[in-house]
């Protein structure tokens, strides 16, 4: 076993734990903060893959700024605990029933490929740093980015006018 | 060479823990003379010892846990806030190799390529322990602390994000060892960016909660905010948390903006790098408890209204004619 297989089988373990925690907790803090630790545990993938900025731009968007305004929403809502009784009593057979589905389907593909999925192949010099990242994403991906930013702008404004009190 | 990597990263937190204790003493000295005062002077020669008496005196208090708090957030909450402040400085280069014991070992922790976007994303997941503290003392005043220090943080990290594109700008590269060349080839940052310096001095202040931005912990209106409810130990870690990002701030200052461990000769005797990056702290650290001494808090209301209407723009701003400048006298 070489170090870096040993160290994806911890931060597996590490998240997938924290991925079990946030469904299973019943109060809505600790959800928010094992998702937090998934998130975390992802970025320190991205490293071992060489992706530097991903893994810096996954903490600091989603484990900082998008969770910590889950955290707040939760916090000022107080809605913490999640109330006891179940509303939708057929809703655990059935996620159960469908991610088993998910499982075989993906089990199945993985054995039956296993032959034909090519090695993954190695990163090349400057793979996954801002340049090259930056490069693609102003030139070859120029429009989807500028679109998602318009996206993004409509949203602030929704919420900006929604938020506003009606005088 | 993995050793070598640990004894600099253990040397790195014995630093941020000892410097901590000393810029505690640091600014109550600075105080007592901007106020006419001599200071502690009592615990050693000429109060050196004071730190040391403060530490004993901290961990002999009793730990009081309140009965409705919620236990396990409020013990890992100290810690959250801990770590990112040690591990802030993990980036920051005190020079670039010097001879020791015969053998050239690199005076810097690690060199990498995304090192600005690292700063940024420790400083994003900062506010997590301030505001689970405030949460889980299960306290008003705390969760008033605790909820006001996310906004703030959130608020402020905007302009503190956007002045660090300034230097990168015009060093051309997100690596603080590069941006320290530039710095030696064509002059310190702060005399090219005035304005990004101002406002990464102003949203550093915010970022650490001191004055005149300590609004998590106004005392007349919240009594002490989010650490309320901690005492002994634990409220001694959120106090460590508060001065070693003070320390880690100023040495991301010195070096973005200061030319970091750049000064005379420091290319013929590299271990002078360490002292002027040390003296460029002193200076930064110096600058917030002036400030501190000067000012008065600002309403909570100005506060937000300062950060989003004024800074926000004012750095956009900056960056634009940043950008403008580099495009039209051609290359950074």
């Amino acid at each position: 076993m070489t170090l870096e297989l040993i160290l994806f089988i911890i931060l597996a373990l590490v998240a997938v734990a924290a991925a079990l925690g946030m469904v299973l907790s019943r109060n809505t803090v600790y959800s928010a903060l094992f998702l937090i630790l998934n998130f975390v545990t992802v970025a320190v993938f991205y490293l071992m893959l060489n992706a530097a900025f991903l893994a810096m731009a996954q903490i600091t968007v989603y484990a900082g700024a998008i969770m910590v305004l889950f955290l707040f929403v939760i916090m000022l809502l107080g809605a913490e605990r999640i109330p006891g009784e179940d509303k939708l009593p057929w809703q655990k057979p059935l996620a159960v029933f469908l991610g088993f589905v998910l499982l075989v389907e993906t089990g199945y593909i993985l054995i039956s490929r296993s032959g034909i999925l090519p090695p993954a192949p190695t990163a090349g010099e400057g793979f996954g740093s801002p340049e090259a990242i930056g490069m693609v994403l102003f030139n070859q991906y120029l429009l989807p980015f500028e679109v998602t930013s318009i996206v993004l702008l409509v949203a602030m404004i929704g919420a900006v006018i929604l938020s506003r009190r009606v005088k | 060479m993995i050793w070598e990597w640990i004894i600099k990263s253990v040397l790195l937190i014995l630093v941020m823990l000892v410097g901590f204790a000393y810029v505690t003493l640091y600014e109550r000295k600075v105080l007592a003379r901007l106020q006419v005062r001599v200071g502690p002077n009592r615990a050693g020669p000429s109060g050196l010892l004071q730190p040391v008496a403060d530490g004993i005196k901290l961990i002999f208090k009793e730990e009081l846990i309140p009965a409705m708090a919620d236990k396990k957030i409020f013990l890992l909450a100290p810690i959250l806030t801990v770590v990112p402040a040690l591990i802030l400085l993990a980036v920051v280069p005190w020079g670039r190799s010097a001879p020791f014991f015969g053998r050239e070992i690199t005076l810097y922790l690690a060199d990498i390529n995304v090192a600005v976007l690292y700063i940024t994303a420790i400083a994003s997941i900062s506010v997590y322990g301030i505001v689970l503290a405030g949460w889980s003392s299960s306290n008003k005043y705390a969760t008033m602390g605790g909820i006001r220090s996310t906004a703030q943080m959130i608020s402020y990290e905007l302009a503190l994000g956007l002045s660090f594109v300034g230097p990168i700008l015009i060093a051309g590269t997100m690596s603080m060892l590069g941006i320290v060349d530039k710095q030696q080839e064509i002059g310190w940052f702060a005399l090219y960016q005035p304005v990004g310096f101002l406002i990464f001095f102003i949203a550093t202040l915010a970022e650490t909660n001191r004055a005149p931005f300590d609004m998590p912990e106004a005392e007349q209106e919240l009594t002490a905010g989010y650490h309320t409810e901690y005492s002994g130990m634990k409220f001694a870690l959120f106090y460590m948390a508060e001065y070693d990002k003070m320390i880690g701030v100023s040495a991301i200052a010195a070096t973005l903006f200061l030319g970091g461990f750049d000064g005379p000769f420091v290319n013929q005797i590299p271990w002078l790098g360490p002292l002027y990056l040390f003296i460029k702290i002193a200076f930064m650290l110096f600058l917030m408890i002036w400030v501190r001494a000067t000012l008065p808090r600002i309403r909570y209301d100005h506060l937000m209204a300062f950060g989003w209407k004024v800074l926000l723009p004012l750095s956009l701003l900056n960056i634009m004619v940043t950008a403008l400048v580099i495009v039209l006298v051609g290359g950074g």
